[in-house]
């Protein structure tokens, strides 16, 4: 707490509040919507949670990329249902940040505008159907080994949203895993694809887990906040040693010579990550960036019109209803008004 | 609505073995298979483009349920990688109306609409009809529910898009001129089902009038097939957009001949 002011400047209120709080995520409470909370512990979560949702809705790109093309209709079927799951995660995560007191088109704006970040990792493209594969077997492997932690964060609302995400990401892993093995034991070429796929997703997926702990931003804090709970740098060493094996069985190679098994330190050895390929993905000059952001504009902006109309309906039903109970009340008829037919929402 | 009676249950020890139709009654299920296979393509591609997130979820939702139906179907007449990646253009016999492109959002849900009510009231009669195939009654049992879902998606998004805002109204109105000209053949006799085609066309009439009543939009007054296409999907003749989406859809499988996914 070194960036507080002096005890003597400060309402005993807000003292009280604060130790009140410090000792909630202390003793593993988790913090509700309606409890008091800093506004730097609010602002941190809003950051993370709006750019986890974002991940989710902008990292449907790539996957969808190849629904059209899936080549057995069972595959079809899977990728389809991945993908809506995705949107779902979108979905309770945007929820999620609306207990924090912002809204889901505020976030979006910002996303557009380019004020909000989505993980990198889906700035690299889908380039053949064995890229689907990769992608559920490294990065929702490495998701799942970022976000399981989460389960446990001191906010609650995020907590709960990321026990049911969790869920869903490991059968998305399993499904990667399982479409690579498929290809792996098929013809050459597919064993070919499925190699170049796990080749390119390899070093990306190692990156997902955020800057070495030495230069990691917002760590320390967060791991106070019990908002993080383990470093960068451990998450990724534990994504390492569990895919080790897995790619073993998979009967694919991982593209890094000098991974190897230490004996002395009980885990693996992997070689240096290009953190200047980071930065410059994080800077906008990614294979996709431009892409992924200019498609995610493009479907707001043309469902513009469709998102009018459902509000502009919304309201004449309601202005309807209104001047329904209206004329009940001004004739003295005592009967309910009739239901809005076919009880349609706002989406 | 209230689900369908389900046919009767198939003969005991007929269960090991997977029923096999043939003839008119293969044709059957090719058909209404192949309408739900096309259909599901299109609503697949507005995932990660639709107006709203629950759109997404929505669309995606639909497409599932259409792709499950038509392996079910596609599983009583052969393989069903076979059907859907290795037949060609004139092998097809989809209705039009379900391959034509997604174009704005009042566009494909025009098109939902149109079918999804067609699709309803079709399985629907399936279930109450003797003559029909068992395992396509037992499809029809289980989809129905699923399509009254659909139908109730294409009616609320009708009502809003219609009697919504004036740019919404217009371009719902577009969307139903547009895919109108290819329902004609939504109720063409399907060879292997026993149905009064005429009389469902009438309920299929009737619940559309409400529905675009409520909606504030007028019914389409063009013509719902042209001299030259006619009934044609169910012949195999389809529109020019339908070879691009086959070639989409089966170019990666063919690529691999004999290889397994
Ligand atoms: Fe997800
Ligand atoms: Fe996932």
């Amino acid at each position: 707490m070194t960036t507080a002011p002096p005890a003597d400047q400060r309402s005993p209120g807000l003292a009280e509040l604060e130790r009140a709080f410090d000792t909630a995520v202390a003793a593993e409470e988790r913090i509700e919507p309606r409890d008091w909370m800093p506004d730097a512990y609010r602002a941190t979560l809003v950051r993370q949670i709006a750019q986890h949702a974002h991940s989710e809705i902008i990292g449907m790109q790539p996957e969808a990329n190849w629904i059209t093309r899936a080549p057995s209709l069972r595959r079809k079927a899977i990728l389809t249902a991945k993908v809506q799951d995705e949107a779902g995660h979108g979905l309770y995560l945007y929820s999620a940040a609306e207990t924090l007191g912002v809204s889901r088109d505020e976030l979006l704006d910002k996303l557009h505008a380019g004020r909000q970040r989505y993980s990198s990792i889906f700035n690299y493209p889908t380039l053949t159907w064995a890229d689907v594969g990769a992608i559920g077997w490294l990065v929702d492997g490495a998701a799942i080994t970022n976000q399981v932690p989460l389960c446990r964060c001191s906010y609650g609302p995020y907590a709960r949203a990321m026990v049911r995400i969790c869920k869903e990401e490991s059968f998305h892993q399993r499904q990667g895993y399982e479409l690579l093995l498929a290809l792996s034991r098929g013809t050459e070429a597919q064993h070919a694809m499925a190699q170049d796929a796990v080749d390119r997703w390899w070093w990306p997926s190692l990156m997902m887990f955020g800057p070495p702990d030495d230069r990691s931003a917002h760590s320390a804090q967060s791991m106070e906040w019990k908002i993080k709970r383990h470093s960068n740098d451990e998450l990724r060493q534990r994504f390492v040693d569990i895919c080790v094996p897995q790619a073993e069985s998979l009967g694919l190679s991982l593209p890094d010579p000098e991974l190897r098994w230490n004996e002395e330190r009980g885990r693996h050895d992997f070689g240096a990550i290009d953190w200047e390929e980071f930065s410059q993905v994080l800077k906008g000059n990614g294979p996709c960036n431009e892409q992924r952001i200019t498609q995610r504009r493009r479907a707001h902006e043309e469902g513009a019109w469709v998102r009018e109309a459902a509000s502009a309906h919304a309201a004449k039903r309601r202005a309807r209803a209104t001047a329904a109970i209206g004329d009940t009340t001004a004739t003295g008829d005592t009967a309910p008004p009739t239901a809005t037919p076919n009880g349609a929402t706002t989406p | 609505m209230t689900p369908a009676e389900p046919p009767p249950a198939p003969v005991a020890g007929t269960t090991a073995v997977a029923p096999r139709l043939v003839g008119d009654e293969a044709t059957a299920a090719l058909m209404l298979g192949d309408d739900a296979l096309i259909l599901s393509h299109r609503l697949a591609e507005w995932t990660g483009h639709a107006p709203a997130l629950e759109e997404d979820v929505a669309l995606a939702n639909i497409s599932l349920d259409l792709l499950g139906q038509a392996r079910t179907l596609f599983s009583l007449v052969g393989d069903e990688d076979e059907l859907a990646y290795l037949r060609g253009e004139r092998d097809f016999r989809n209705v039009q109306l379900v391959e034509q492109p997604n174009g704005d959002f009042a566009h494909t849900i025009a098109r939902q609409l149109y079918f999804s009510l067609a699709q309803e009231i079709r399985y629907t009669a399936v279930v109450g009809t003797d003559g029909c195939p068992t395992p396509i009654r037992e499809l029809a049992a289980k989809a129905v529910k699923e399509t009254a879902y659909h139908r109730d998606h294409a009616t609320e998004w009708t009502l809003r898009l219609g009697d919504g805002t004036d740019e919404s109204h217009a371009r719902m109105r577009r969307g139903l001129e547009v895919m109108w000209r290819h329902t004609g053949e939504l109720f063409a006799a399907v060879p292997g089902l026993p149905l009064d085609d005429a009389a469902l066309r009438e309920n299929w009439l009737t619940a559309l009038e409400a529905v675009l009543g409520e909606a504030t939009l007028p019914l389409p007054q063009g013509p719902d097939a042209d001299a030259w296409t006619a009934g044609g999907g169910r012949e195999g003749i389809h529109t020019e957009p339908f070879g691009f989406l086959l070639a989409e859809m089966q170019h990666l499988h063919r690529s691999h001949p004999g290889a397994t996914w």
